[in-house]
């Protein structure tokens, strides 16, 4: 590869799982663009009502 | 602050290649000042254009102006300017102050719409080293299914927008109606595998995997969002619970009378009485039924949405043939494409704990990918030195909010305002519409200034939620943080006494003393760290194990791996192929080899641990290397002890040399074929073990492996009768193919129940299998030459683990997790995780995606050189005796007893350990003696703040 890499990631998608993989990288010593289509993050987990097991809001 | 959070944004292009991509977002103006907004939801109030809301599934009205939901983040309005009327009827036309409605901007206190500005797109090239694609699942639209009348019924819906009406933030603000006549439902029945296991109405030949669970929970739910009685029917093709404790949740379903009825529904039909009516074959009468519901739920399927489809084409992502991004087994996050790595359901379709843990292990492999340019661009925030304030005399800062009108429209802010005035040590008190607010933050930090302020109290909402952000602003204005205190008159308050705006008043007046009172108590916190011993400890010698010894190792770690036996490899050296039919071997021979040439790797084999002592980021222990003991020290650890292949004890397992576990019939394959091809027939039987009252548990792979070794069978033999005794199949995802082709090959599938299992005699030289026909009902004769039984996976034995890390183990023996859904990886114990069977059955590419995620979370650590911790710990004072009592209520193991001498004479005392307290207090509710306190809580303290609840009484 001729050009040096870059410190930095991009996560396109907002739901747990981009949420997820962001917070890992940048507590991991990484800059992070979450990328989000819609006007804010949380995906379909934040439409859910309760979650099993804990039934326990998904907040 | 190393998240950059770019909402309304996609990606339109991208260039370069793996450690160096340069990615064009586009991004849509919010039109709303970020900077400026306050949430308030004034300008959705006021604004008069209504249309769906995505959030809501469209079941209710959204304004143009609109945030997604009220915990979005970021809690901040936009205006969607394909729908607003300022927008829609052509703007200002260039003049200032012209154009339609401008609603928002009238009534916004913020100042933050200014529809005078020009409003384009904005374009941006972002250098980024490695690309996660997590852009997730649409659910299926039902419409085109004419059977279940989904467009033309409105009590027909589907499984999310079932989600939204429970939802207490949904529609029905949580209290369940039907949507036609909003009557509760009183009887209702859920349609499984509604866009799944279809490809005659739909191409999703797949199993969407979380649509049964999903079904469980929404009628178990239902009892509580609705008034009396309520009956619950799901109608199945199979129950697919066979994830960690899932079946658990099956069984209390049952329990719960919710029925399961396993047929599929053939019409719905307009009911009698205004419901809809279901047609079905109840395939244990035989007969055919006619019911009525109030409503119908579709458990729809996850599909890959067609804009999702068009983000792989840019970035050339090769799809599989469900349009799902195409992966590996054995690199379960990588793309086709070197540097983009895919996560959650753009991969396949998966619950919750499987996209935290898939994500995390996307996060690894690009962390691994980019280890030398670490820290490169992360920033640190920095804060001005602290000021000292010892010695000085309390000078509190009151800051009450009015949250909106959430806080004032039930409470006098201002007069509770003028009462903060009148209290102790008080030297400034403000009223802010919200105290959360950037410019509020910016405004407390002056004001600190000002008044020479050594602490600060907030009478506003939860701590929980909104503490971190007002300490921040404290070190900002150079004070300790712990020299705050929150008075929730909110949650605690306003929202549960909004009826009595009196009571509520006097209650905040309490609730206020009792924060300044013990603001004036409180004393800066030292900064506490841990210096992290930068190196891991992986226990197992597994597939699990050496992908999470390879990832830490190739990120600079030092990593020693312990494994039990004189061989790496475990119980992969027993399987033959991967559900996807990639062969195994040569990728354990590749990955052994990797391990054992790893510099960074220290393997011990035949090597057990002994014992454990410390804490996150400076663990030691003792391990015992045939026969040798050694100390060695780590900052983390990952536990993959992994488990084992049951050995049945029935269905004359050990008696008759033709009937095989899933392990000995894959050898048998691979060695003895010949003599498979001229068998006489084969029969698997399913559930051997698993789901059975001393093991409840679904043992997750048996039944792909049973599709694998039919399909093995009928390729070697395409005459061979082969049989397969199941209760329910449980082919997850994509597997669903393999159990289509089984029985597009001829593979005779029966189900039978756990109370009338098949039986297994001798008759001769024949082996008899007799099971009772659930179409025929009556009994089964079937002479086979080979019955494989698909055993159980148990966990290893993991009693020694527990005891010396005080982690724990579920019902079943499995190590437990943090938290089922988000910390999937990580135990109760900080600073270790796990991966593999150890955690619950499952394949290769499961255990691999495990093994990686816990990569990523250890790297969360591993990363810093120095680990900040919380400072509200316990601490011992003068008044130990060292009696003890609090070694045993400790519930993190914090505190040991340690010995002292004084004037010649033996003593003892407790010692707290920091990294192990979690500061929450039992130790100082237990102790009779004052000697042992948390800080910040302390007995004086909290006596102070009940003395001040109490003044009045």
């Amino acid at each position: 590869m001729s050009q040096e890499k870059v410190g930095a990631v991009m996560v396109v998608g907002g739901g747990i799982a981009g949420i997820q993989s962001a917070l890992d990288l940048a507590d991991a010593g990484y800059y992070v663009y979450l990328v989000e289509k819609t006007a804010g993050i949380g995906g379909v987990m934040s439409q859910l009502d309760k979650t099993f097991p804990t039934n326990d809001c998904s907040m | 602050m190393n998240i950059e959070l770019l909402t309304l944004a996609e990606v339109e292009n991208i260039s370069g290649s793996e450690g160096n991509f340069k990615v064009t977002v586009r991004q849509k103006p919010r039109i709303i000042d970020m900077e400026k907004c306050i949430a308030c939801n004034l300008c959705a109030e006021k604004c008069p254009k209504k249309v769906p809301d995505e959030y809501n599934e469209g079941l209710v009205p959204r304004k143009s102006a609109y945030i997604k939901y009220g915990q979005t983040v970021p809690l901040k309005y936009a205006i969607e300017k394909e729908t607003c009327i300022f927008f829609v009827k052509g703007g200002n036309k260039g003049q200032k102050g012209k154009g339609k409605c401008r609603a928002c901007e009238k009534y916004c206190p913020a100042e933050a719409i200014d529809l005078d500005q020009d409003f384009q797109d904005e374009v941006k090239d972002i250098n980024v080293g490695s690309i996660i694609l997590t852009p997730g699942f649409k659910s299926f639209d039902p419409s085109s299914f004419d059977t279940y009348q989904y467009s033309n019924f409105k009590d027909v819906v589907t499984g999310l927008e079932y989600e939204r009406l429970l939802s207490s933030n949904g529609p029905c603000m949580g209290h369940l109606v039907r949507p036609s006549d909003g009557k509760e439902p009183k009887k209702i029945a859920w349609l499984q595998c509604v866009g799944s296991r279809n490809i005659n109405k739909c191409d999703n030949g797949y199993c969407s995997s979380v649509c049964c669970m999903y079904a469980i929970k929404q009628a178990i739910v239902t009892a509580e969002h609705t008034t009396g009685d309520v009956e619950q029917t799901i109608f199945y093709m199979d129950i697919r619970t066979h994830g960690k404790d899932f079946d658990n949740y099956f069984g209390l379903a049952k329990a719960l009378g919710i029925k399961f009825v396993n047929t599929r529904v053939h019409s719905t039909t307009p009911g009698p009485n205004g419901g809809v009516e279901v047609e079905y074959f109840n395939e244990e009468t035989g007969q055919r039924v006619v019911e009525e519901f109030d409503m119908l739920v579709l458990s729809t399927g996850l599909e890959v949405s067609k804009s999702v489809q068009e983000l792989a084409g840019k970035l050339n992502i090769k799809l599989d043939k469900y349009k799902f991004a195409e992966s590996s087994s054995f690199s379960p996050s990588a793309t086709n494409v070197p540097g983009i790595f895919a996560s959650g359901c753009f991969q396949a379709p998966k619950d919750i704990p499987q996209s935290v843990t898939d994500a995390s292990a996307a996060a690894a492999s690009a962390s691994i990918a980019l280890s030398t340019q670490r820290g490169t661009l992360a920033k640190e925030r920095t804060f001005p030195p602290e000021k000292d304030v010892t010695g000085e005399e309390p000078r509190v800062g009151v800051f009450v909010c009015s949250c909106g009108i959430n806080i004032a429209g039930t409470i006098d802010v201002k007069a509770l305002s003028e009462y903060a005035q009148s209290l102790p040590n008080v030297v400034f008190v403000d009223n802010n519409l919200f105290s959360c607010s950037q410019d509020t933050q910016v405004m407390i930090k002056e004001k600190i200034a000002e008044h020479n302020m050594n602490r600060v109290v907030v009478a506003a909402c939860t701590p929980r939620t909104h503490e971190p952000l007002f300490r921040e602003t404290m070190k900002d204005a150079g004070l300790n943080e712990y020299l705050f205190e929150m008075a929730n008159i909110r949650n605690q308050n306003s929202w549960v006494h909004s009826k009595e705006p009196e009571k509520a008043f006097e209650k905040a007046k309490d609730q206020l003393r009792m924060a300044v009172v013990k603001a004036s108590m409180l004393s800066p916190l030292e900064h506490l760290s841990v210096n992290v011993n930068q190196s891991a400890l992986v226990v197992g010698g597994g597939v699990s194990g050496m992908i999470a010894a390879l990832g830490l190792a190739d990120q600079g770690y030092e990593t020693i791996l312990l494994e039990k036996t004189d061989r790496l490899g475990g119980n992969a050296w027993s399987l033959a192929t991967t559900w996807r039919g990639e062969e195994i071997k040569p990728f354990l021979e590749d990955l052994i080899s990797k391990v054992e040439n790893n510099p960074n790797i220290k393997l011990y084999k035949n090597a057990r641990l002994k014992t454990s002592k410390g804490a996150v980021g400076d663990f030691v222990s003792e391990v015992e290397i045939e026969g040798e003991k050694r100390a060695i020290k780590y900052g983390i650890a990952v536990i993959c002890t992994g488990g084992q292949e049951l050995k049945p004890n029935e269905y004359l397992y050990g008696e008759d040399e033709r009937v095989f576990t899933h392990f000995e019939f894959d050898k048998e394959l691979l060695e003895h074929k010949p003599a498979l091809e001229k068998a006489k027939g084969a029969v698997f039987i399913q559930c051997v073990g698993s789901r059975e009252p001393d093991r409840p548990y679904c043992s997750r792979v048996c039944c792909t492996h049973t599709m694998h070794s039919a399909l093995e069978l009928k390729k070697t033999n395409p005459q061979m009768p082969v049989y397969v005794l199941y209760r329910d199949v449980r082919t997850y995802g994509a597997r669903e193919d393999l159990y289509r082709e089984a029985r597009e090959k001829g593979v005779i599938f029966i189900r039978y129940r756990w109370k009338s299992k098949p039986t297994v005699v001798k008759d001769g030289e024949d082996l008899v299998v007799t099971v009772k026909d659930h179409v025929l009902n009556r009994d089964l004769e079937i002479r086979t030459s080979y019955l494989v039984l698909a055993s159980a996976i148990l966990p290893a034995d993991n009693k020694d683990l527990v005891d010396l890390y005080k982690c724990g183990l579920n019902n079943d023996g499995f190590l437990q997790e943090a938290h089922a859904k988000l910390r999937p990886v990580d135990l109760s114990v900080d600073g270790m995780f796990l991966a593999g069977l150890c955690h619950y059955p499952k394949p290769i590419d499961e255990a691999i995606a495990q093994a990686q995620a816990a990569v990523s979370r250890a790297t969360t650590i591993l990363s810093k050189a120095v680990m900040p911790l919380d400072s509200i710990k316990s601490y011992v004072t003068d008044n130990c005796d060292g009696c003890a009592i609090c070694v045993d209520t400790c519930p993190y193991g914090a505190i040991s007893l340690t010995g002292y001498e004084l004037d010649g004479v033996e003593h003892k005392k407790i010692d707290t350990n920091n990294a192990l307290c979690k500061g929450c207090g039992i130790c100082e509710a237990t102790c009779p003696k004052h000697g042992v306190y948390v800080h910040g809580f302390t007995n004086e303290q909290l006596k102070a703040q009940i003395y001040a609840a109490l003044e009045n009484v």
